[in-house]
C-alpha cells in the first residue's frame, strides 16, 4: 500500500534524513490551537505528526500525556471532532498525520465508520497502543476495505522474535519501537539496548523503524538518529505545550524548538 | 454453550488481549504457567492444602432459618464466604496466584484494590509466602475504607493511593497497569477479579470456582437435589462466577447476577453495566462497560466500593448474551436495607457488596414456592463497613 507515511520516509532516505516525529494531544488547550501547532511543527521541520486521541483511562501512558488528556477532554474533544480537525489541516498541508487512539474510542465510533471517515478526511496512519497484532483482524480488514489509514504496531524489548515476526508483516507505514519497559513519558536509560533491538529489527525487516518513549531533548534524539529511522518526542513537547500556550510567542516558540530537534537528524555533512 | 474460553481467550466475542505490546509476552507466560499448573498434581494438592488450612475452607452452607421465615418463600441458604480468612471470598483467588507468582520465580506482586477486601487478601498472602507487595487504591476508596488500608499497612504491604480520574477502583487498575508495564521482569499482577486481559478471567474463575463446588456438594448433601436459583453480587463478577461456574451445565439451576444500582437506574449515577453499558474496551478486556457515546468510561457510583467499577468481567457478559444468567440490580437504599435485615435476623453482619444480593433475595424468595431452595454467595462480612455505616448514620465511634 502506497500512502504519504512510506513515501515520507522514502523521500528522507534519499536526503539521508531521519524523520522527527513530534506527538501532541489534539484538543489541549483546544483543538483549533491543534491545528495551528500542527502547521507550526511543519514550518520547524516535523516531517511526521501524530495526534493524540484524548481517552479517559489510557493505561500506556504517563502521567504528562494522561493529564494532557483530561484537559482535552475538558475542552470537549471527541474522536469526531479531532476528524473535522485534520479535514481543515488538510486543506493547508499534505505532513503525514497519524492518530494515536486508543480501541475503545474506534470500537465506540464503529470500525468501519471511522476507517471510512478517516480516509476522507485526510488521516495517513494509526497507532492504537492496546490493540496487538493478535486482537487486530477486525481493525485490519476494515482499513483493507476502506483504503487506510494504515497500523501501525509497536514492538517492545520485551517482545520476543516470534511477535517480532507478527508486528513486521502486519505493520505498514513503520514500526514504533517502544524504547524502554514503561510508560510514555518515563526516562530512557539504556541507549545500548535500543540500538540492538533496532538492528535485530533492521536485519529482519525493510521497513522503517522509528523510536519513541523517553526521548525528551535534542541530545537524546541525536544520539537515537544514530541508528533508528526515525524519532518520536511526545511527553516532552505535550509538556512545553501546556507550560507555555499562552504566551505571545508560543507558536514561534515551538517552530524553533522543532527545528532545533531537526538540526540533529539532517545528516553530517549538511549540518552548518 | 461453551464453558471455556477458546484460544484466543474469548468467551464468544467476549474477552480476548487488549494490552499494550510491552506486556503481551508476560500475558503469554503466564497463561502458559497457569495451564501448566492446572495440570500439576502437586500443584493442585498444594493449593488445596493452603485453602483448607489457611483459609479455613470448606466453608459452611448455613440455612438461614429466621430469613426464610420472614420472607416467607423459598428455603434460603448463605455460602458463608464471609467466614474465610481475611473476611472474604477474594483470598481463594489470592492463594493461587501467590503459588502462581512463587512458581514463576517472581518476588514481587502488584494489585488494585476497591473495598480493600482484595488488597487485604493479597497483602496476607504476600506476608505468607514472603512477597513483597505494593497494592493501588484510588484515594477516594482510601478514605471510604481506611480500616482495610490500616490492615494492609500492618501486614507489611505497601498501600499507594491513586489521584487520577475518578480515585476509585478503575484508576487504581491503571496504575497497576502502568506499574506492570515497566517492571514487568520481576513483578506479577495479581488481580482480583474475572477481568482483565486472558488468561486472568478464566484464571481467577478457576480459583474462585471452589466456591460452587463446595456448594454444590454441600447442597446434595442436606437435601439431596440441586437448588432452584442462585444469588450473587456482581462487581468485576468473581464471588459470583465462583459460585455459578460449577452449575452452569445445570440447566434447570436459575442464576441470578446484582449489580449495584446505586441511586438507581434512571438517576445514571451506578455501576450497572448490564442496564447501561455496551460493549467495549477497558483494562484488557472487552466486555460491556458504561461509557459515553465517544466511548469515555463513565463515572460511576454505589455505596459499596466493590461494586463501584465501570467494566464486567466477559464471561458474565458472555452469559448474559447467552441469557445464561439474569442479571438485576439494587440500588443503594434497597442495599442498606438489606444489610440491617441479615444483621438483625441471622446475626450476620454482611459486606455491603454481599448486601446487594440479600436485597435481590428480598425481592426474590417471596416469589418463589416454600419447596424451591434459593442459594446466595454471602461473599463477605461486614465489619469494613461499620465505621462507613456510623458515618452515614450521623452516629459518632
Amino acid at each position: 500500500m502506497s500512502n504519504r507515511i512510506q513515501s515520507t520516509f522514502e523521500k528522507l532516505h534519499t536526503k539521508g534524513e531521519k524523520a522527527l516525529i513530534p506527538y501532541i494531544m489534539a484538543g489541549d488547550p483546544t483543538l483549533a490551537m491543534t491545528e495551528s501547532l500542527v502547521l507550526a511543527l511543519e514550518q520547524g521541520g516535523a516531517d511526521l505528526i501524530e495526534l493524540g486521541v484524548p481517552f479517559s483511562d489510557p493505561i500506556a501512558d504517563g502521567p504528562v500525556i494522561q493529564q494532557a488528556a483530561e484537559r482535552a477532554l475538558r475542552s470537549g474533544t471527541t474522536l469526531k471532532k479531532i476528524l473535522a480537525t485534520v479535514t481543515n489541516i488538510r486543506r493547508k498541508t499534505s505532513i503525514p498525520l497519524i492518530l494515536m487512539a486508543y480501541y475503545n474510542s474506534i470500537m465506540a465510533m464503529g470500525i468501519e465508520a471511522f476507517c471510512a471517515q478517516a480516509v476522507q478526511a485526510g488521516v495517513d496512519g494509526l497507532i492504537v497502543p492496546d490493540l496487538p497484532p493478535e486482537e487486530s483482524d477486525l481493525l485490519y480488514e476494515a482499513t483493507q476495505a476502506a483504503g487506510g489509514p494504515v497500523i501501525i504496531f509497536l514492538l517492545a524489548p520485551t517482545s520476543t522474535a516470534e511477535r517480532r515476526r507478527a508486528v513486521m508483516k502486519r505493520t505498514h507505514g513503520f514500526i514504533y519501537y517502544v524504547s524502554l519497559t514503561g510508560i510514555t513519558g518515563a526516562k530512557l536509560t539504556d541507549l545500548s539496548q535500543v540500538r540492538q533491538s533496532v538492528e535485530v529489527i533492521q536485519r529482519a525487516s525493510r521497513k522503517p523503524v522509528a523510536v519513541g518513549f523517553g526521548i525528551a531533548s535534542a541530545d537524546q534524539a541525536r544520539d537515537v538518529a544514530q541508528f533508528a529511522d526515525g524519532v518520536i518526542i511526545g511527553s516532552a513537547l505535550v509538556r512545553k505545550i501546556f507550560e507555555h500556550h499562552s504566551a505571545s510567542t508560543f507558536l514561534s516558540d515551538i517552530q524553533r524548538t522543532t527545528h532545533q530537534l531537526k538540526s540533529v537528524l539532517l545528516p553530517v555533512t549538511a549540518t552548518p | 454453550m461453551a464453558t471455556s474460553p477458546d484460544t484466543h481467550g474469548r468467551f464468544g466475542q467476549f474477552g480476548g488481549m487488549y494490552v499494550p505490546e510491552t506486556l503481551m509476552p508476560a500475558i503469554h507466560e503466564l497463561e502458559k504457567a497457569y495451564l501448566a499448573a492446572k495440570r500439576s498434581r502437586p500443584f493442585q494438592q498444594e493449593f488445596h492444602d493452603c485453602l483448607k488450612h489457611f483459609v479455613g475452607r470448606p466453608t459452611p452452607l448455613f440455612f438461614a432459618e429466621r430469613l426464610t421465615k420472614t420472607l416467607g418463600g423459598a428455603k434460603i441458604y448463605l455460602k458463608r464466604e464471609d467466614l474465610c480468612h481475611t473476611g472474604a471470598h477474594k483470598i481463594n483467588n489470592t492463594v493461587g496466584q501467590a503459588l502462581l507468582t512463587r512458581r514463576m520465580k517472581k518476588k514481587r506482586v502488584i494489585a488494585e484494590t476497591g473495598a480493600g477486601q482484595h488488597g487485604v487478601a493479597v497483602a496476607t498472602v504476600a506476608a505468607m509466602f514472603g512477597l513483597e507487595a505494593e497494592i493501588y487504591m484510588g484515594t477516594e476508596d482510601m478514605e471510604r475504607q481506611a480500616l482495610n488500608v490500616f490492615r494492609m499497612r500492618l501486614l507489611g504491604s505497601k498501600v499507594t493511593g491513586v489521584n487520577a480520574g475518578s480515585r476509585t477502583l478503575k484508576d487504581a487498575i491503571s496504575e497497576a497497569m502502568r506499574d506492570w508495564t515497566t517492571n514487568v521482569g520481576t513483578t506479577h499482577y495479581l488481580l482480583g477479579s474475572v477481568l482483565g486481559a486472558h488468561p486472568y478471567p478464566m484464571m481467577i474463575r478457576d480459583f474462585q470456582s471452589v466456591i460452587g463446588r463446595e456448594t454444590r456438594k454441600q447442597i446434595l448433601a442436606l437435601e439431596g437435589r440441586l437448588p432452584h436459583c442462585l444469588v450473587a453480587c456482581v462487581g468485576g463478577g468473581s464471588n459470583s462466577m465462583g459460585l455459578f461456574y460449577p452449575f452452569v451445565k445445570d440447566t434447570k439451576v436459575q442464576m441470578v447476577g446484582v449489580e449495584a444500582g446505586g441511586y438507581g437506574i434512571g438517576s445514571g449515577k451506578h455501576a450497572a453495566r448490564f442496564s447501561g453499558g455496551k460493549p467495549g474496551v477497558l483494562h484488557g478486556t472487552m466486555t460491556y462497560l458504561l461509557q459515553d457515546e465517544d466511548g469515555q468510561v463513565s463515572p460511576t457510583h454505589s455505596v459499596s466500593a466493590g461494586l463501584d467499577y465501570p467494566a464486567v468481567g466477559p464471561e458474565h457478559s458472555y452469559y448474559h448474551d447467552a441469557g445464561r444468567i439474569r442479571y438485576t440490580s439494587a440500588t443503594d437504599a434497597e442495599a442498606l436495607e438489606a444489610f440491617d435485615l441479615l444483621a438483625q435476623k441471622e446475626g450476620i453482619i454482611p459486606a455491603l457488596e454481599s448486601a446487594h444480593a440479600v436485597a435481590e433475595v428480598v425481592k426474590l424468595a417471596p416469589t418463589m414456592k416454600k419447596s424451591q431452595i434459593l442459594i446466595m454467595n454471602l461473599s463477605g462480612r461486614g465489619d469494613k463497613d461499620v465505621q462507613q455505616l456510623a458515618k452515614m448514620r450521623g452516629i459518632p465511634l
